[in-house]
């Protein structure tokens, strides 16, 4: 019997059912530590996926790594979350891409939740009040530098700048949402550069 | 059903929010006006707040606002929802379409999205200056603080934002 059970094990763990799940819950958690270990996203992620990814695991090569990053910068979603889906689905497929997904998503709605419920029943409280006061101040400033890196790179030429100041007249006086904004910026970008070939 | 809802909407901000954290922003801003989930000043707070806790910006925005609007459950909602279209659209690329052929066919399309998304977050700022700045104070505290900012723009936000919460201890002392 204990033989019998021996045999059993033995061929369990030799069938790959337990290996693709080893290797599944490997992705899960070295993307968790991803998510866990980067503060703000995007180029902070880029560092440790490396050091995780490419170095410690060989998941992907740093060419690949890289390829991924810049489809991931120019294609909608997240940055962070296209790049662990890539290597999650080179890895195991969909379901590699759904684990790695997750994984790395996983910290943020753990440690905001908490933050969250936290700040709810503080908030109220004189102190705390006042310094989030403080940093609304410091919140605007960060997103006018946002502006500020993001005129460098986003607006170089006539096209660009009449996109941007197209749109805020939209915005601004025509009360129109982002969403129909950035469709329609797509769309005159789009029928810019056929027009620029013709 | 407020799930279905959250997991519509940030569906709908992953599908469009393109290039990074900050451009999910004035999506949430604009859901302000449509729903009463979250309100604008409550969204600075959950800018700063996303900034200064471990994870992507865009997600942890997204489950601050789920949360919001509907506790935990609200939050994972908007998660998955802000979370999906990135996965399929990767997984899509990944299985037809050659890497830089893909970067490629997205290139012409965020040709006129680039600056359209920064004239979004131009005037969500507008929008948040008018409620963090309440005086000449606090008037001369964002200028100096957007100075200093720029300056030392290396250093992570997360220091200007603690720094911030001195500040706005300090300014209620006076």
């Amino acid at each position: 019997m204990k033989v019998y059970t021996n045999i059993v094990v033995f061929k369990l763990i030799n069938s790959g059912i337990v290996q693709k799940m080893i290797s599944g819950l490997d992705l899960f958690w070295t993307f968790f530590k991803i998510g866990l270990f980067t503060f703000g996203g995007g180029a902070a992620m880029l560092p440790l996926l490396r050091a995780e990814v490419v170095e410690k695991r060989q998941w992907a090569s740093d060419e690949e790594l890289l390829d991924y990053y810049s489809i991931g910068q120019c294609t909608p979603g997240i940055i962070a979350i296209n790049t662990a889906t890539f290597i999650g689905y080179k890895m195991r497929g969909y379901w590699g891409a759904v684990l790695t997904t997750f994984g790395v998503v996983m910290p943020s709605v753990i440690v905001i939740t908490l933050i969250a419920a936290l700040l709810q029943n503080y908030m109220q409280h004189p102190a705390v009040a006042a310094a989030f006061a403080g940093i609304r101040i410091v919140v605007v400033a960060l997103i006018l530098e946002a502006v500020v890196e993001l005129w460098k790179k986003g607006i170089r030429n006539r096209f660009g700048a009449a996109v941007f100041v197209v749109s805020l007249v939209l915005l601004a006086g025509f009360g129109l949402g982002p969403v129909w904004v950035v469709l329609l910026a797509a769309v005159g970008g789009v029928i810019y550069l056929r027009s620029l070939r013709k | 059903m407020i799930y279905l809802v959250l997991f519509g909407e940030f569906f709908k901000i992953g599908l469009l929010a393109i290039g990074g954290g900050l451009v999910t922003i004035p999506f949430l801003m604009e859901l302000t006006d449509r729903y009463d989930w979250f309100s604008k000043s409550q969204l600075a707070d959950m800018i700063a707040v996303s900034e200064s806790t471990p994870g992507p910006i865009g997600v942890n925005m997204a489950t601050y606002a789920g949360f919001n609007a509907a506790g935990i459950s609200g939050g994972i909602a908007a998660t998955f929802g802000l979370v999906l279209p990135s996965l399929i659209i990767i997984i899509l690329i990944s299985k037809y379409v050659m890497k830089y052929q893909s970067c490629l066919a997205f290139q012409n399309i965020l040709f006129g999205v680039r600056p359209a998304v920064l004239a979004l977050i131009l005037y969500t700022g507008y929008i948040l200056v008018g409620l963090a700045v309440t005086d000449v104070l606090t008037g001369a505290a964002a200028v100096v603080s957007f100075l200093i900012i720029h300056r030392f723009n290396k250093v992570h936000p997360i220091i200007f934002i603690m720094a911030g919460a001195v500040l706005g201890i300090l300014l209620e002392m006076r």
